[in-house]
């Protein structure tokens, strides 16, 4: 389905730790390795973007880390958002001098692949115009913010799967008042990881060949 | 005097913002190094030293904006 696509399923990995095996991915990308998509879930912990808000973080940092919530600030766009278990965490690292040298259509692409994953779990999600990631109604289920070196990107897209959605209620996510949804609680019930996993994958090979 | 440009990011796309430099000015910079990183749309894009040299000048600041084919700064 993905032949041109390695896929790396990385697990439950600290958030600095993955990001480590991610620049490293990144530079073997550089150096003429084929796409990786990287698959993970990170403990809780908030990440700030390049263009980060201090006003986003609702409480002081040592309400959030009493939580068992970190803080790490990283060298993706986009404002703050939130990692937890449940969150299917992806990761293209794709060279895009293969795929078109465009970002815009890059982001386009990405939220068409989180569209048509939601589709196959009967869920009907759109990407809003000017407002980067993926709804369901006003509520939004998947964020996505990138990075790119050399034209290789890195970061994704934050899939609330089975999120605890409560921890969300610690910041404006993306610098947005928006609230945030997941497959779970659309479905009512927790939805099997290793499915969305393999349906991810799919999408991904449907949309970058 | 070589110049830093902001380069082609995509179709539609004008301008962005420098969200931050790595160098100032003074700096030695190798060729590839990179320097500052342009953010757009939710993408941070890495922009490298066309040229090795001192970083003579910036030209547009971290939290300006930038726009595609125009410079960021110079290098001597």
């Amino acid at each position: 389905m993905t032949p041109n696509i390695i896929i790396e399923d990385w697990g439950l990995i600290n958030y600095l730790d993955g990001l480590e095996r991610q620049r490293k991915c990144v530079q073997r990308v550089i150096e003429g390795a084929g796409d990786h998509l990287i698959l993970c879930e990170h403990p809780a912990v908030l990440t700030l973007g390049r263009m980060t808000n201090p006003q986003s973080l609702l409480y002081e940092r040592k309400e959030i880390e009493a939580r068992s919530v970190t803080i790490e600030r990283v060298d993706r766009g986009g404002d703050v958002t939130l990692h937890a278990p449940g969150q299917l965490i992806v990761y293209p690292v794709f060279n895009l001098n293969k795929h078109g040298k465009d970002l815009k259509a890059y982001m386009e692409e990405l939220e068409e692949v989180a569209v048509d994953l939601l589709k196959n779990f009967g869920i009907l999600a759109i990407s809003i115009c000017g407002q980067r990631g993926v709804f369901v109604g006003p509520d939004k289920i998947i964020s996505i913010g990138v990075g790119v070196r050399k034209w290789v990107t890195y970061h994704g897209l934050g899939i609330n799967v089975n999120t605890d959605l409560s921890l969300f209620d610690l910041i404006k996510p993306c610098g947005l008042n928006v609230r945030m949804t997941s497959m779970q609680k659309i479905k009512g019930h927790a939805m099997p990881m290793a499915d969305v996993k393999t349906k991810i994958i799919e999408q991904f090979g449907k949309h970058f060949k | 005097m070589t110049k830093i440009i902001l380069p082609e990011l995509g179709e539609g796309i004008v301008k962005a913002t420098i969200a931050c430099w790595h160098a100032k000015v003074g700096d030695s910079l190798q060729r590839g190094q990179e320097v500052c990183e342009a953010v757009t749309d939710k993408a941070s894009f890495v922009i490298e030293a066309p040229a090795a040299g001192k970083l003579e000048s910036i030209c547009v600041d971290a939290g300006q904006e930038g726009l595609v084919g125009g410079v960021l700064g110079t290098i001597e």
